[in-house]
C-alpha cells in the first residue's frame, strides 16, 4: 500500500447526504404518517449502507477513493477519503442502521413513544456524522464530524425529558464537550500552529509521524490530549458519560452507544494512533506504554464494575467500555496485526453487542423488565430473543465460531509481535470476566425456572423487534466465516 | 464612483431626515423608507468594499469638501477612508442594520406607539454614526461620530420600559466619560502633532520623533480608557446589560452586536494607523497588563452571565465577555491574535444579532425572556428557536459555525504568544458558554423545572396546555430576518477562508509578529 491509487469519487458524499434527504421527508411525513416517515429512514438507510458496500470492491483493488467538499482553512480542505479501516466501520454502522431502523418501529411503536419523528430526525444526523467520521482524511476534518455528532445525539439521549434524561444529557454533553473543547481543540491547534511552518494539513497518509518533531514530552503531552479528548472512546477515567446515556430508548443505547457513537471515539484514537503519529513515532516515544496501561486498566476495571450491575443495559454499558478499551489497547500497540485487529473488533464487537442491547430491549418491551435478577426462566417465554442472546454473549466473549474471536486473536498476535505478553494475559483474564458477567444472564433465563409460572408462556416482542435480533445473531457468525475478506479490507492477509 | 464612500453615510442621514418630516404626515411610510435607505447604504458599503479590494493600495479616500491634501500635511479637511478593514466594519453595521430594520416593523409599532417618526430618524441616525466611525480618517471626526452614535443611543434607549430612563442616565455618565477622556487624547495628540488626521498624526509622529515624549503615552492612556469605557470592558460594564435589557427590541438588537465591536474597532484603528505597533505593543508597560486585566474581564463577565435568569441579561454579559476575547486577541500582541480579533468583531456582530432577534421574538411572543417561561418553545417555533441556537453554537465555538473560526484564531494567538493564561480563560469561558446554552435548551426542551421536580405526566408532556405548544411562529417581518442573520453566521463560518484573506492582506502592512520561523 504504498503507492496507492487514488479515486475522485462523489460516492462518499452520498453516503453523508444520504441521511440530510432523509430528514427532510421524515419530518414533511411527521407523525400524521408514521409508516411514510419510516419508509423514509429506511430509503435513507439502505441508500446509504447500499453506496457504502458499493465501495468495498473499489478498495479490495488497493485503491483508495477521495472527494473534496471544501477549504477549512486555505491549507486544511474538508477532505473525505474511504480507506480501507474507514470503509470497515462505515458498512457496519450503515447496514446495522437498516436493522435499527426496523427494530425501532417495533420498539417506539410497542412502547407508544412520544416525539419519534424528532427521534428518527436525529437518528439520522447522527449517521450522516458517523459516516463523515468514517470518511474523515485529516484531524480537522475528523474533528468537525465528532463535534457534529455530539450535538445530533443530545436530544435522542434526552428523548425522556424527565429528570433522569436531564441527568444522563448533562453527563453526557459536559463529559464529551469538556474534553473535546478543553483538551482536543488546543491539541489541534497545537498540531496546526507548530508543525511545518503552520501550513500542515494532519493528513492521515501524508503526514503521518510529522508530529515526531515535536519533543518528547510534547509529544507525550499530545497523545494524552488527543486520547482522551476523544471522550467517546469511553476510556477510564472519562467514561462515565456512557453509562448516563443509557436513559435513551434502547435504540439509541443499541445503534448509537454500542455501534456508532462509541466506535467513533475509538476510531478517532485509532486514527491519532496509526495515522498521526505513526507506528515508528509511537516506537521511539518512551511513555507510550502509559496508554496501554490506561486502556488495560479500562478493561479489567469496567469488566469488574460490570459484574455488580444488575441493571441489565447498564451492565452492557459497562461491557462496552471495556470492549473499547480492546480497540484503543490494539491502536496503542500498534504493530500492524494489532491496529488491524482492533479495526476488526470494532466490527465483531459492533454485531455482538448491538445483537445484546436489542435483546435488552426487546425484553423490556414484552415484560417491562429492567434487571438481570427477573430474568429468570425467561428462555421459555422468549426462546428466540434469549437464543439471541446467548449468541451475541459468546461472540463478545470471544469463542470459536463468532466473529469476536477473529479480532482478539489478531490482538494477542499483535501483542506478541511487540513481546508485551501481559496484553495477553489482560486479554485472558478480562475474556473470563465476560464470561462471568455476560453467560449467567442467559444461562439463568434458559435453566432456573421462574417463580411465576405465567411467565413460561410463548410471548415474544413485536416481529419488528425480533427481526433484528436474529439478523445481527446470524451476523456474529457471518462475520466469522468472512473474516478473510475484512481482513483483507483492513490490509492484512489472512 | 470613488464617492459611493459617503454616500453609506448620507443614505441613512437623508432617510432620518425623511422619517422626521414625513412623520407629520402618515407614520406608516417610515418604515419603507428605513429599510430603502439601509438597502442603499448596504449596497453603498459593498461597493465600496469591492473598489478598497481592488485598489492597489488597498484603500478608498475621499475627502469631505473637496479640501485638498496638498495645503497642509493632511491637516485641514475630514478624510473619509475606507481600507480593507473600515470597509468590512462598515458592512457589518449597514448589514446588521439593515437587517434589524426590516425586523422593526411589529416590534416598534407594539413598543413605541405613535412615536415611530422620531424612532426611525434615531435609529437611522444612529447606523449613519457608527459606520461614519468605521469610515472616518480623522482622530476628531471620530470622536463626533461617538458622540452622534452615544446620543442617538441614549434617545433610542429612553424609550424602552419604565426602568430604560434610569438605565440611560447611568449610560449617559458613563459614556459621557469615555468620550471626554478620548476627546482629550485627541486634544494632546493635536498639541503634538498639529494635524487631525490620523495617517497625518502618525506621519507627524515619525517624522519629529515623538515616541519618547511624555505627552504621547499621556494621549494614549487616555484614548485607550475612553475607548474601554465606551466598549464596556469590564469593569467599565455596568452602563450596558440594564441599557440593553431595558431598551426596546430593536434598540437592542441594533446598539448589542455593534456599539462594542465597533469600539473594538477604533481601538485597533489606534493602536496600527495612528501611535504605530511598535510603540503600542513593545515601549510600554500597560502592554504587560492589559492581558491580564482580560483574563480578569472574560471570568468576571462568564460568571456574571451565569447568575442570571433573564435571556436578554444573559445575553448582555456574553457580550461583555465577548469583549474580553476580543481585547486580548488584540493585546496578546501577534498576528493571528489580531486576525482573531477582527475575525470575531465580524463574526461576534452576526451571532449577537441572532440572538437578541431570537430573543426579541420570545418577548413578543412569549412577554418574557424570563428563563421559567420558556419551557415548550421548541414545539412553538422551531424556527426562531432553529436561528436562535445556530447564533448560541455559534458563541460556544462548534464548527462550521464563524464562532468556531474566530476562536480558533484567537487560541491560535494565545499559543504562538505563549499566552496560557489567555487561552485558558478561553476554554474556560467556552465552558461556561455551553453550560449558559444548554441549561436553555433544558429549559425549553424539558418537562423538569430548575429544581429537578418533573413535570407533567412523562412520554414528552410538557405540563402544559394544548395551546401552549401548538406551532405559533412569529410574524415573517421578525423571522426571516432572524433566518437570515443564522444563515450569515453560518456562511461568514464556511466562508471563513475568504474573509480571513482579506483582512490578512489588511495585516501585512503592519509589523506584526507571527511567531512561527516559517520555512
Amino acid at each position: 500500500m504504498s503507492n496507492p491509487v487514488i479515486i475522485e469519487d462523489i460516492r462518499p458524499l452520498i453516503a453523508l447526504l444520504a441521511p440530510w434527504v432523509g430528514l427532510v421527508g421524515i419530518i414533511w411525513a411527521g407523525e400524521k404518517r408514521p409508516n411514510l416517515r419510516e419508509l423514509f429512514t429506511f430509503i435513507a438507510a439502505s441508500v446509504q449502507a447500499a453506496v457504502v458496500l458499493s465501495l468495498v470492491p473499489v478498495i479490495l483493488s488497493g485503491a483508495i477513493v477521495e472527494f473534496h467538499i471544501w477549504q477549512i482553512f486555505s491549507y486544511v480542505p474538508m477532505l473525505l477519503r474511504v480507506d480501507g479501516p474507514g470503509l470497515l466501520f462505515a458498512s457496519v454502522a450503515s447496514v446495522l442502521w437498516i436493522a435499527t431502523t426496523l427494530y425501532a418501529i417495533g420498539y417506539m411503536r410497542g412502547l407508544h413513544e412520544h416525539a419519534q419523528t424528532r427521534f428518527y430526525s436525529f437518528f439520522a444526523l447522527s449517521l450522516s456524522a458517523t459516516m463523515g467520521v468514517a470518511f474523515s482524511a485529516n484531524l480537522l476534518t475528523i474533528y468537525f464530524f465528532y463535534e457534529m455528532l455530539s450535538i445530533s445525539t443530545f436530544p435522542l439521549v434526552t428523548h425522556m425529558q424527565d429528570k433522569s434524561a436531564r441527568t444522563g444529557g448533562r453527563t453526557y454533553l459536559g463529559y464529551l464537550l469538556f474534553t473535546s473543547l478543553c483538551l482536543l481543540l488546543p491539541a489541534l491547534s497545537w498540531c496546526y500552529v507548530w508543525l511545518d511552518g503552520g501550513h500542515l494539513t494532519m493528513d492521515f497518509i501524508e503526514d503521518v509521524g510529522k508530529v515526531g518533531h515535536f519533543s518528547e514530552t510534547t509529544q507525550i503531552v499530545l497523545l494524552f490530549l488527543f486520547t482522551f479528548g476523544f471522550a467517546k472512546a469511553g476510556l477510564m477515567p472519562s467514561h462515565s458519560w456512557l453509562p448516563g446515556a443509557m436513559v435513551a430508548p434502547t435504540p439509541v443505547s443499541a445503534l448509537l452507544h454500542a455501534v456508532a457513537v462509541v466506535k467513533v471515539g475509538v476510531f478517532c484514537v485509532y486514527r491519532v494512533y496509526a495515522d498521526v503519529f505513526g507506528a515508528d513515532v509511537l516506537s521511539r516515544m518512551s511513555g507510550e506504554e502509559w496508554t496501554m496501561i490506561v486502556a488495560s486498566a479500562t478493561i479489567l476495571i469496567s469488566s469488574l464494575i460490570a459484574l455488580s450491575q444488575d441493571n441489565l443495559k447498564r451492565r452492557l454499558a459497562f461491557s462496552t467500555i471495556g470492549q473499547l478499551g480492546y480497540i484503543v489497547l490494539g491502536a496503542a500497540i500498534a504493530t500492524d496485526r494489532a491496529q488491524g485487529g482492533a479495526v476488526l473488533h470494532i466490527a465483531m464487537h459492533a454485531c455482538g453487542k448491538i445483537t445484546l442491547f436489542f435483546c435488552a430491549g426487546a425484553i423490556f418491551v414484552a415484560t417491562g423488565k429492567k434487571y438481570v435478577s427477573e430474568l429468570r426462566g425467561l428462555g421459555r417465554k422468549m426462546p428466540l430473543t434469549m437464543g439471541a442472546f446467548m449468541i451475541g454473549a459468546l461472540s463478545v466473549i470471544g469463542l470459536p465460531p463468532m466473529g469476536g474471536f477473529i479480532s482478539k486473536w489478531y490482538l494477542a498476535l499483535g501483542a506478541l509481535d511487540r513481546d508485551a505478553q501481559w496484553v495477553v494475559a489482560v486479554l485472558l483474564i478480562s475474556s473470563l470476566l465476560n464470561v462471568f458477567y455476560l453467560l449467567p444472564v442467559a444461562v439463568s433465563a434458559f435453566f432456573r425456572t421462574s417463580e411465576n409460572q405465567q411467565d413460561s408462556s410463548f410471548k415474544e416482542a413485536p416481529w419488528p423487534c425480533v427481526v433484528p435480533i436474529l439478523f445481527t445473531a446470524m451476523g456474529c457468525f457471518l462475520l466469522f466465516f468472512w473474516s478473510d475478506v475484512l481482513l483483507q479490507i483492513v490490509g492484512l492477509t489472512p | 464612483m470613488s464617492d459611493q464612500i459617503v454616500w453609506i453615510l448620507l443614505f441613512p442621514l437623508i432617510g432620518a431626515v425623511l422619517c422626521s418630516l414625513s412623520g407629520v404626515i402618515s407614520k406608516k411610510v417610515c418604515y419603507p423608507i428605513s429599510v430603502l435607505s439601509m438597502l442603499a447604504s448596504v449596497w453603498a458599503s459593498v461597493n465600496t468594499l469591492m473598489q478598497a479590494i481592488e485598489s492597489p493600495v488597498h484603500e478608498v479616500s475621499y475627502i469631505l469638501g473637496g479640501w485638498s491634501l496638498d495645503l497642509f500635511p493632511r491637516g485641514v479637511g475630514i478624510e473619509f477612508r475606507a481600507d480593507i478593514l473600515g470597509g468590512l466594519i462598515t458592512l457589518v453595521v449597514t448589514g446588521v442594520g439593515l437587517l434589524v430594520t426590516l425586523y422593526s416593523k411589529v416590534p416598534v409599532q407594539r413598543q413605541t406607539p405613535g412615536k415611530e417618526a422620531m424612532y426611525y430618524a434615531l435609529f437611522l441616525l444612529q447606523i449613519a454614526g457608527l459606520a461614519g466611525i468605521a469610515l472616518t480618517g480623522d482622530a476628531f471626526n471620530l470622536y463626533v461620530l461617538i458622540e452622534v452614535a452615544a446620543l442617538t443611543g441614549y434617545g433610542l434607549i429612553a424609550l424602552g420600559s419604565n426602568r430604560a430612563a434610569a438605565a440611560t442616565f447611568n449610560y449617559i455618565i458613563l459614556g459621557t466619560i469615555g468620550a471626554s477622556l478620548y476627546l482629550l487624547g485627541v486634544g494632546y495628540l493635536y498639541l503634538k502633532t498639529g494635524t487631525l488626521n490620523m495617517v497625518g498624526i502618525r506621519e507627524m509622529i515619525e517624522a519629529n520623533a515623538l515616541y519618547d515624549s511624555p505627552a504621547m503615552q499621556v494621549a494614549f492612556v487616555l484614548l485607550l480608557l475612553g475607548i474601554l469605557i465606551k466598549m464596556a470592558f469590564f469593569p467599565f460594564h455596568a452602563w450596558l446589560p440594564n441599557a440593553y435589557c431595558h431598551a426596546p427590541t430593536t434598540t437592542s438588537c441594533l446598539l448589542a452586536p455593534l456599539v462594542t465591536k465597533v469600539m473594538i474597532y477604533v481601538m485597533i484603528r489606534m493602536i496600527l494607523t495612528v501611535f504605530g505597533v511598535e510603540f503600542s505593543f513593545e515601549s510600554t508597560w500597560w502592554a504587560e497588563i492589559l492581558p491580564w486585566l482580560v483574563v480578569v474581564a472574560i471570568v468576571c463577565a462568564a460568571v456574571m452571565a451565569l447568575a442570571q435568569r433573564e435571556i436578554k441579561r444573559m445575553l448582555a454579559y456574553l457580550i461583555v465577555a465577548e469583549v474580553g476575547y476580543m481585547v486580548g486577541g488584540v493585546w496578546i500582541y501577534n498576528y493571528y491574535g489580531l486576525i482573531g480579533s477582527i475575525f470575531h468583531v465580524i463574526s461576534d456582530a452576526c451571532m449577537t444579532l441572532c440572538l437578541f432577534l431570537g430573543a426579541g421574538i420570545i418577548l413578543e411572543k412569549c412577554k418574557t425572556t424570563h428563563f421559567d417561561g420558556l419551557r415548550g418553545l421548541f414545539a412553538k417555533m422551531p424556527l426562531t428557536m432553529a436561528g436562535f441556537f445556530i447564533g448560541g453554537f455559534s458563541i460556544i465555538g462548534l464548527p462550521p459555525t464563524c464562532g468556531f473560526f474566530s476562536k480558533w484564531y484567537l487560541i491560535t494567538g494565545g499559543m504562538v504568544s505563549e499566552r496560557w493564561e489567555y487561552m485558558i480563560t478561553l476554554m474556560f469561558s467556552t465552558m461556561v458558554m455551553v453550560v449558559l446554552f444548554f441549561r436553555l435548551i433544558e429549559r425549553i426542551h424539558l418537562a423538569v423545572d430548575e429544581s429537578g421536580k418533573n413535570l407533567g405526566k412523562g412520554h414528552g408532556d410538557l405540563g402544559l396546555s394544548q395551546d401552549q405548544t401548538r406551532f405559533d411562529e412569529a410574524p415573517l417581518s421578525m423571522l426571516l430576518p432572524l433566518l437570515l442573520a443564522a444563515s450569515i453566521v453560518i456562511a461568514v463560518g464556511v466562508y471563513n477562508q475568504e474573509v480571513v484573506d482579506q483582512i490578512e492582506v489588511f495585516l501585512r502592512a503592519y509589523d506584526l509578529p507571527t511567531g512561527v520561523d516559517y520555512k
